[in-house]
This record gives C-alpha cells, sequence and structure tokens, in this order.
C-alpha cells in the first residue's frame, strides 16, 4: 500500500457554512443599505464607512500581533462586520479621529480585552458607538439631513431626526401630533428619507438585507421578528391609550434603530442567546428597554443600550434556558 | 403522509451516485481474514483448527456469552492460521485466515433465486435458526439479533419498524437491496411479525428513494400488515431513535432501549439476511456493500464475502482513485477512516467511500461564536458547544448532568459548526470517560 | 450641610456596629474545629496539588494524613523521604520508607524506526487519537507523540523531542507524581526505582503483537525472544503476552540483559560509557557493577503505581 491515508474521527464532511461565509453574508447583505445611505447623504457615508471598516480591520491586527501575540486572524471578516456595523450606527458627517477612536473602543475594548472572537458579551460595534455617544454627545446627535449636501462630508447641513422632535415636542408640551407634522410621512420613513446614523434609515434596505441573511441561514427570524413586533405592540398600546401623547407603533418601528438593530445588532450570534426561546425572552426584552427609553427615558434613542443591557443578561439567559432534551420528558402513546 | 423526527438533524449533500448502478456479486477472493468481534458483545470463540478444511457457511465461531453471535466461512477452503487481523480501528483483533479453494457450499443451503413464501417455522423456531445462522444489525451497530427478538418478561412490543431509511449520504446499499429484493424484504418482514407475533409493520423510506418507496407498496399489496412510510429527508433519521419518533411519534426516554416504547428496530439489510437464513438456510456470510466516491470510476454496490479485503472491493470499483485522500468504512458522517486497505469487510461494514485530498482534511479550528447552530441540530437536545470545554478540562461530573451520555454520535453538531470546532470528537472522549466513571460506580 | 455630613457620619457608624455584631455571632455560631495539625502539615508538602498521592490536592492530603492511623499508605512522592520524615515527626507516626522513583517512557518508536502508514488528522491529543484507532503506524502500542503527558506534568519534567517525536523526561525533575502514567492512553509509563546517577535499564517497549509483526512495524520492538529472560540472573524479567519486562524492584542494574536484546529495545542510560571488552570474557557474576541507592532494599513494597502487576 502505498499511498498514505489520512485518518481522522467522524464526520467527514461538514456544511457549507463557516465563520467566513457567516461574515461575509451580513456585509453582503448591507448592501442595499449602503446604497441608499449613500443616496441620502452622499460622499459622507463613504468617508465614514471606509474610516471605520479600514481602522477596526488595523487595530484588530496590531493588537493581535503587538499585545495579543496570537495569530492574525482578519480574515475571518469579523473586523469588518464591526467596522461596518460601528459605521452604520454614525452620523455621515463625524469627524474621522472620532470615528478611529471609536474603532479602538470597539475592537480594543469591546472585542479583544475579551479574548478576540467568540469571548465578548457585548456587541463591540454597539459598545464603540455607545461610546462616543458618551464621549461626544454633541457631535453624535447633529445629524445631517437626507439629500441636502450630498459632496459635503463635515459641513453636511444638519437637523434633527424624527425622534429627536418627537422628544422635543413632547417635552415642550406639545402632542405627538404637533410633532408628525414636522415629520415626512411613514413611506418616506420607510425608504429612509429622514435624518439618522447613516445605516439605520432605510427600513425597506434593511428588509431586504434581512431576507437575504434568512435564505442563506445567517440568522433565524426569532430575533428581528419578535423585537419589531414588541417594539410595535408596546408602542401600540399606549398609542391607543392616548393616542395625542405617543406617536404610532408604525412611526416607531420605521424610525431610529429599531430595524438595523433588530436585524444586525441584536442578532450578533457571539452575543445573543443559543436556544430559540432564549433569543425570543431576549428580544422581548430588547424592545421593551428600547420603548421605555424613548418614552420615558432622557435619550430620543434605546435600541443600543437596550441590547447591551440584554447583552450582559444572555449568559443568564443561556444558562436557564435549555434545549428540551429527546426522552426527557415521557409522553407516549 | 410524509412524517420525520421533530428535533435537530442535518441535511448533507446526499451523494447518492451509485443509487442506479444495481447489485453486482464479487468474485470470491484468493483469502479471507474472518475477524471474531463483528458483533456487539462478547467475541465468538473459534471451533475450527489451523488446517481445517472448511465448506461455505460452515460454523467456524460460537457466540461466547448472552449477547454475542457466531461466525460462518464465508469461503470454502483451508485454514491457515488463527491469528490477529487488522479491524476497521487499526487495533488488532482475533481473525480466522481461510485460504480460498473452490466455492463448495455447505449442502442445506437451498442456492435457487426463487422467492419462497411459505414461512415453515414457528416463532421458536425463527428466533433460533437467526441465532444459528449469525444474524446482526447490519445497519453497522451490529447487535445480534436474536438478542433483539428475545423479549425479556414483562415488556411488550407493539410497533415492528424496519429501517430503510438509508440517511447517510453517499450510501446505497439498502437503496439497490430494496429495488432487487423487495419480494424477499416482504417475507423477511413476515418471519419477523411471526416471529414476535404481530400484524402488522412499517417500513420507514425516506423521500429521497421514490422508486423504492414505490415499488415496496406495489408488493405491499400482496402481504396484509406491511405499512410503507415515506420520510422527509433528514439525518440522523436512520438512528433507532429518530426513526421510532418518525414514525410512532414515541420518544425513548433518556437511557433507555426502544423496547421501553413497545418498538423493535430492523435494518432492511438484516431483514434480508433473516428472508435467507429462515427460508433458505443460508447463514450470514455476505453483505452487500456500496463501494462509492465522486472520483470513482465505478461506483457500486457489491455483494461481498464477509472477510474479503477492502482492496478488492475498490479493484471492483475500479481501482484506487489517484486523487484520494481518505478511505471511508461507511458513509461520511459516522464511518470509520481506514488506515490501509487490507482490512476485511466485516458484517457491520455498510459501504467503503473514497474522498479525494482536497476533502480529506479537517479545516481550520476557529473560536466558538456561539452561534447556536449545534444546539439547533442537535437530535438529541443537547448542547455541544458546552459540552466540549467541559470535556477539554475533564470535568466528568458536569458533564454527566448535562447529559452527555444521551449523545448517540451522529456528527450532526461537528458537521454544521462554521467555526469547524470538534466537538463530536470532544464529546465522544467525554463519553468514553463518563461511561467509564458510571461503570466503576455500578460496581459494589 | 453639616448637618447631612454628620447624620451621614452617624448613620454608616452604626451600621458597620450593628454589623460586626451580627459577624462575630454568626462566626461563633457557625465556627467548624480544623485540627491546627492539619495548616502545619500542608505547610510542609510541597503544594503543587499535582494529586500525586491521590487525594485532590494538598489540603486533601494533610487532612488525610492527621486523621489516618499510619501512614502506611499515604505518601507523597513529590516531597518523598525528607518531606514525609518531617510530617511523621509532626505527627508523631512511623513513616514506611519509600524508593525515590522517576516515571520513564516505555517506547522508543522514534521516527526513524517505525514507519509511518497513515496521517492522523484529527485534534491533536492523544486521548481522542487513542480512542480513534491504533496510531500512525503498524504499532498499535506505541507512543502516539501528541503530548497529553507534557501537558499533565506539572514539573516540567517532559517536553517533546521533535526529532524523535517522543516525549523525554527531566530525571532532575521528574518527582514520580504519576500525573503521565495517568494521562498516556497507551500505558507507556512506569515509575521505576531511582537509582544513582539516575542509571537506567528497562524494556523501552510495550508491543505485544508477535515477533515478527512488532518487528516489521518497528525495528527497534521487543519480539518476545526471552533472550534477556533466560540471562538475567536475578529473576528480575518475566515474560507476558511476547513482551519482556523487567522489574525494578529486583533488577540489580547488572547489565547482562542488554547485549542480548536482538533488536536493542532494553535501552541502558546514565552508564559510564563502556570499554570495549574482548569477546566471550566472563562477566563478574555476583558484585553489581554500580550499586543505586538502596541495593539491598529490593523487598520494598511498590505502593505508588501499582503499574508493576500490570497484565
Amino acid at each position: 500500500m502505498s499511498k498514505i491515508l489520512t485518518v481522522s474521527p467522524s464526520p467527514h464532511v461538514t456544511s457549507d457554512q463557516s465563520v467566513q461565509h457567516l461574515m461575509y453574508g451580513v456585509v453582503l447583505s448591507l448592501v442595499p443599505a449602503f446604497l441608499v445611505s449613500l443616496y441620502m447623504f452622499g460622499i459622507g457615508a463613504v468617508i465614514v464607512t471606509a474610516i471605520s471598516i479600514l481602522s477596526c480591520v488595523v487595530f484588530e491586527m496590531l493588537i493581535q500581533k503587538y499585545i495579543m501575540h496570537t495569530e492574525i486572524s482578519i480574515r475571518d471578516g469579523s473586523a469588518i462586520v464591526t467596522g461596518l456595523l460601528l459605521a452604520f450606527n454614525l452620523p455621515s458627517n463625524l469627524p474621522w479621529w472620532m470615528i478611529v477612536l471609536g474603532s479602538l473602543f470597539a475592537i480594543g475594548v469591546g472585542k479583544m480585552a475579551y479574548g478576540g472572537l467568540g469571548c465578548n458579551p457585548f456587541n463591540p460595534a454597539l459598545a464603540g458607538r455607545v461610546f462616543l455617544l458618551i464621549s461626544f454627545p454633541v457631535h453624535m446627535t447633529t445629524w445631517p439631513l437626507p439629500l441636502q449636501s450630498r459632496i459635503q462630508y463635515l459641513d453636511a447641513v444638519s437637523g434633527p431626526t424624527p425622534l429627536g422632535i418627537l422628544k422635543e415636542t413632547v417635552r415642550s408640551g406639545a402632542t405627538a401630533a404637533d410633532a408628525l407634522q414636522q415629520i415626512p410621512g411613514h413611506m418616506q420613513l420607510f425608504m429612509g428619507q429622514m435624518g439618522g446614523s447613516l445605516g439605520e434609515i432605510s427600513a425597506i434596505a434593511l428588509i431586504i438585507g434581512f431576507f437575504w441573511l434568512l435564505y442563506k441561514k445567517i440568522i433565524t427570524w426569532h430575533i428581528p421578528v419578535t423585537m419589531i413586533a414588541t417594539v410595535f405592540i408596546f408602542t401600540g398600546i399606549l398609542w391607543l391609550a392616548e393616542p395625542a401623547k405617543y406617536a404610532s407603533p408604525l412611526f416607531h418601528i420605521l424610525t431610529g434603530g429599531v430595524m438595523l438593530g433588530a436585524i444586525y445588532m441584536a442578532t450578533d450570534l457571539v452575543t445573543s442567546p443559543v436556544t430559540k426561546a432564549g433569543m425570543v425572552i431576549y428580544a422581548v426584552f430588547i424592545g421593551l428597554i428600547t420603548v421605555v427609553i424613548r418614552i420615558f427615558g432622557a435619550y430620543p434613542e434605546g435600541v443600543s443600550f437596550a441590547i447591551l443591557i440584554m447583552n450582559a443578561f444572555v449568559p443568564l439567559i443561556n444558562k436557564y434556558i435549555r434545549p428540551k432534551r429527546f426522552g426527557e420528558e415521557v409522553k407516549n402513546g | 403522509m410524509i412524517r420525520t423526527f421533530n428535533k435537530g438533524g442535518v441535511h448533507p449533500h446526499e451523494n447518492k451516485i451509485s443509487a442506479r448502478s444495481g447489485i453486482q456479486g464479487l468474485p470470491v477472493p484468493g483469502s479471507v481474514a474472518i475477524i471474531l468481534s463483528q458483533h456487539l458483545g462478547a467475541p465468538a470463540k473459534p471451533v475450527v483448527n489451523r488446517g481445517d478444511e472448511v465448506k461455505t457457511g460452515q460454523i467456524i465461531a460460537k457466540g461466547d456469552g448472552f449477547i454475542s453471535s457466531n461466525v460462518h466461512a464465508s469461503v470454502s477452503g483451508k485454514v491457515i492460521k488463527i491469528d490477529v487481523a487488522d479491524d476497521v480501528s487499526g487495533y488488532k483483533r482475533p481473525a480466522v485466515f481461510i485460504e480460498v479453494s473452490g466455492d463448495e457450499w455447505l449442502d442445506n443451503i437451498i442456492r435457487d433465486g426463487s422467492v419462497d413464501r411459505e414461512i415453515k417455522l414457528n416463532g421458536t423456531e425463527i428466533i433460533n435458526r437467526i441465532s444459528e445462522s449469525g444474524i446482526v444489525g447490519l445497519g453497522g451497530a451490529t447487535f445480534p439479533s436474536h438478542v433483539k427478538l428475545t423479549i425479556p418478561r414483562g415488556k411488550k412490543v407493539d410497533n415492528l419498524i424496519i429501517n430503510g431509511v438509508e440517511c447517510e449520504p453517499f450510501l446505497t446499499a439498502d437503496h439497490a437491496l430494496m429495488l432487487e429484493k423487495g419480494e424477499e424484504l416482504m417475507v423477511g418482514v413476515k418471519i419477523l411479525m411471526k416471529a414476535l407475533n404481530l400484524n402488522k409493520a412499517v417500513i420507514g423510506i425516506e423521500n429521497n428513494k421514490p422508486d423504492a418507496i414505490q415499488h415496496l407498496q406495489s408488493l405491499s399489496a400482496q402481504y396484509g400488515g406491511i405499512q410503507i412510510q415515506p420520510l422527509k429527508v433528514k439525518y440522523p433519521q436512520g438512528g433507532e431513535k429518530q426513526l421510532i419518533k418518525a414514525i410512532t411519534g414515541r420518544e425513548i426516554p433518556s437511557g433507555g432501549l426502544p423496547m421501553d416504547v413497545g418498538a423493535l428496530v430492523f435494518n432492511v439489510g438484516s431483514v434480508f439476511s433473516i428472508y435467507e437464513a429462515v427460508q433458505k438456510n443460508k447463514p450470514l456470510f455476505e453483505r452487500i456493500v456500496t463501494v462509492t466516491g465522486r472520483s470513482v470510476s465505478k461506483p457500486s454496490n457489491l455483494r461481498v464475502r464477509i472477510g474479503t479485503p477492502v482492496s478488492a472491493l475498490i479493484e471492483a470499483a475500479g481501482g484506487l482513485p489517484s486523487d484520494t485522500g481518505k478511505i471511508i468504512c461507511g458513509g461520511p458522517m459516522m464511518g470509520k477512516a481506514l488506515s490501509n486497505t487490507e482490512i476485511p469487510v466485516v458484517k457491520g461494514t455498510s459501504g467503503i467511500l473514497m474522498l479525494p485530498d482536497s476533502e480529506s482534511r479537517r479545516h481550520k479550528i476557529l473560536p466558538c461564536v456561539r452561534c447556536g447552530k449545534c444546539v439547533d441540530v442537535c437530535p438529541m437536545g443537547l448542547e455541544p458547544y458546552l459540552l466540549m470545554p467541559l470535556s477539554q478540562h475533564d470535568h466528568f461530573d458536569a458533564l454527566e448532568r448535562a447529559h452527555v451520555m444521551d449523545c448517540i454520535e451522529c456528527g450532526s453538531c461537528s458537521y454544521i459548526c462554521p467555526a469547524r470546532r470538534p466537538l463530536l470528537d470532544y464529546i465522544r472522549l467525554a463519553k468514553a470517560n463518563v461511561g467509564k466513571i458510571i461503570r466503576t460506580r455500578r460496581k459494589p | 450641610m453639616t448637618a447631612a455630613i454628620l447624620y451621614t457620619i452617624i448613620i454608616l457608624t452604626s451600621l458597620g456596629i450593628v454589623a460586626a455584631f451580627v459577624l462575630y455571632f454568626v462566626a461563633q455560631r457557625f465556627k467548624v474545629y480544623e485540627d491546627p495539625k492539619i495548616d502545619l502539615v500542608e505547610a510542609v508538602l510541597p503544594g503543587a496539588n499535582c494529586g500525586g498521592c491521590g487525594f485532590a490536592g494538598c489540603r486533601n492530603f494533610a487532612e488525610q494524613l492527621v486523621k489516618a492511623e499510619t501512614l502506611d499508605d499515604l505518601y507523597c512522592p513529590v516531597g518523598g523521604k525528607e518531606t514525609m520524615e518531617k510530617i511523621a515527626a509532626l505527627l508523631g507516626k512511623e513513616v514506611v520508607s519509600q524508593d525515590s522513583r522517576v516515571a520513564v517512557l516505555r517506547c522508543n518508536g522514534a521516527c526513524e524506526y517505525r514507519p509511518r502508514t497513515n496521517v492522523y488528522d484529527g485534534v491533536a491529543t492523544c486521548s481522542i487519537a487513542a480512542a480513534l484507532y491504533g496510531g500512525e503506524t503498524g504499532c498499535q502500542y506505541g507512543c502516539l507523540g501528541f503530548g497529553d503527558c507534557v501537558e499533565a506534568c506539572k514539573f516540567d519534567a517532559l517536553h517533546m523531542d521533535q526529532e524523535t517525536g517522543l516525549p523525554v523526561v527531566n530525571d532532575e525533575n521528574c518527582t514520580a507524581c504519576g500525573a503521565c502514567v495517568k494521562a498516556c492512553p497507551k500505558d507507556l509509563f512506569e515509575l521505576r526505582k531511582r537509582w544513582k546517577g539516575n542509571r537506567k535499564i528497562y524494556v523501552a517497549c510495550m508491543n505485544e503483537d508477535k515477533g515478527g509483526i512488532a518487528r516489521k512495524n518497528c525495528s527497534v520492538a521487543c519480539i518476545g525472544c526471552a533472550k534477556c529472560f533466560k540471562v538475567c540472573p536475578h529473576d528480575a524479567i518475566t515474560m507476558k503476552n511476547n513482551l519482556a519486562f523487567i522489574d525494578s524492584d529486583k533488577c540489580k542494574l547488572c547489565r547482562k540483559c542488554a547485549p542480548e536484546c536482538p533488536t536493542n529495545c532494553i535501552l541502558e542510560i546514565g552508564f559510564p560509557v563502556k570499554k570495549p571488552r574482548p569477546e566471550n570474557l566472563p562477566e563478574e557474576q555476583n558484585k553489581p557493577v554500580e550499586p543505586g541507592i538502596e541495593p539491598a532494599d529490593t523487598t520494598a513494597k511498590n505502593t505508588i503505581s501499582g503499574k508493576e502487576e500490570k497484565q
């Protein structure tokens, strides 16, 4: 027998899905949202996205090489996804050095400090975003207006987001209905014509991405659908109780980061529960916390905080929500 | 109605390349090495000596103990030595080596090809005949069939399930058998029904074999009480527990046996051997083996004498492809990789699969990203992503509490893992270690 | 403002006092008596928590030592005689003396002697490879070379030799704790009596195959010819399953066996280079070539490893 055979334990075949496949699938699914952003915000979207991805990848590489002394694993695509999602959570007129700082926090503190891919309890992109939001509240809430200044980057014409308008108007004592008059209609919101972070504006583009992810079996429907439904139902109850004071549920799910958060941020594999039941519980609480922050809190938007808070509970959910074993409960007949 | 089991499962590429190639007989080889522990349980004790002349079908080793099985000569010739031979695990096992001369069968074996429909033996005689003929489960577990048929007092069996699922990718031996020997299978099922005193039986077949389903369905009209149940294609449906769940809806309790839910499962290969043993007096000394692989020039289903070296099967299928990197005995999900090609065929050999170099190597292992896919696909509802680190750090108590012993080693977790983590490797190790601990605890 | 500060101080102080009382009573109520000797004994133990004594860590062993009537079955292989004597003095008990021991690897199947017949491509640990199959060579008894023993060794006494693919024992560091014996799925390690200058003679093979098969798969395998068995003047060599075994408690290091071995699987280590002698010169019969530490103590019971009686 001349041929030297390979011997290894079974199984001898693997599925087509690999970590790279998952990561690049996410990147690909974000293309429609990016195109909408490009159309709405112009050059700023490109600059912010490019800086964010590049700095995330470079920081991951440097930290692995000089601090952790481990194999450089930027090719798995996870740093690209973090960079991309961080950029999608930033306004398109943010100065470059803030983006770099945010990336450093996202990768350095949010991910590598815990040991790298798979070890981080919090979504790194959201950690980066919240870090920037707390450090530079003015820059982070100065949103460029859509369709107004496609060729300007830093000095783009800016204005508040629909949620910001709502919060300010309600705070000043007027009704939600007054606020809604200053805000574009639902159809425009659905298409993405509003101020906001560069990736969160277009619900339609994000939903297209969602179906692509479902088709490719990269995520399951449980987290996004449950979370959006929770926001819808909770705000719906409030709206039905007092339509003058609260905005409609449709408005709530179309504005701000609900879509982006539900489809991309909350479904991050590493920081979400492993069982389906756990995912549903996790998503319900994200939805509830989001609405509580939006309506009763100081910030106009609460998706990022809600997801980060629930990230902290994921180990607990994984501990108590266990899959049912085969033959655990005997029900014959 | 198409049925399936509800928990977990994966769907690997089916690759049933040899499905249409029928069954060919492989010529008797020049010499055979018949391993004496081809079944689950105690190895058989040899009853021949060096230099003895044996005929095909003659008993050469007797089952030793309650769970054991007889072994028969698969060829006629002279016993040249009783020594050790490499088995599929690369460990040496006692074996009887026979040098072939001619092919003289025992006189009482009926060698005509006709279908003998009339069952003359009664229940006890059937079980005795099965025991004498060395029939074991041919699906891979090789559990002695007569032990399975001996129902302990106090247990009742009301569901006879015939496993024609063949959920492993690439393998087509059972498929070919169902197409070519449908009539014999039906009689075999009838024999089992008589032995168990039942008037119904279900044959479960996955939906990717519509021709087999149709063929058996048309035959079942003549044989009362036999139902053909199409099943959705999903691995590991051929697993006993999953198949019973799919067909009867009953779940075997953790640590239990099929009998606990009143079911017994037989592979179609075993049923065919039972037919031959009971109706034709022919002991189990040959079986159908699929020889396949994408670069194999003639993927085929061969009727092979037990003890034939694997190299002879590969020759018959057109030789070893030059790009071969791994040879697997069995299917790609649960089969064992061979370390050389001189290993003899045993009763449990369902297929020989040649994988090219490019598919032989494992992928690089990445950190767990906690995607939960392993939890999703585990048919037993376990959490492989937790079991692997527990096994790496020898937390045997925690492993036992996490029910690691429930694992059926189907490999769905390792198959699906996007980080290519060797989950099953560590779980299998944990099972071995925890099993040892449980056994020592049981001893007074 | 001052009032607020004052209140804070008063409240915190009273809280502290209440908590102190509560803690005191709880500590009194749930006090567990512990023999102070346990702490003393633990301080003497090496503190490696290696488990070589058979108990879960040094503290557990100290408890057992204090509890035990005699120290017959209790022995710390790491601390050795010295430590045990100290403990015995502390507890006022008699210590059973034990030979100092050292681990040896009973396989010499380096890459050059043992041709590879296949390539293993799974997780690189011996335990998983051994559970899967016989190994990368034709010899199913030999070292797999993935270094589970190196991983298990807490004393830096084992490392892999990249050239031979076999682990090497550092005799100075080895404490005979037995971790490698437990870690090796092929049972290749044995704890043997330690001689002066770390001299050793042992059969570096565990192959139970018949001679021809063994030799085909490994050129330095024991072929079970029993030549060493016949020549040994001290009855130290036994033959079982085509394999010779030298009992280190009976062996006197007379070195008669090694030259007899046709496959050189009996290793002699640590001896000064032998001067070439003329052929057929009768060797001195009764004088051990190099007396070890306790050459007379051959009857000492081996309670450390229990490996000697292995089937």
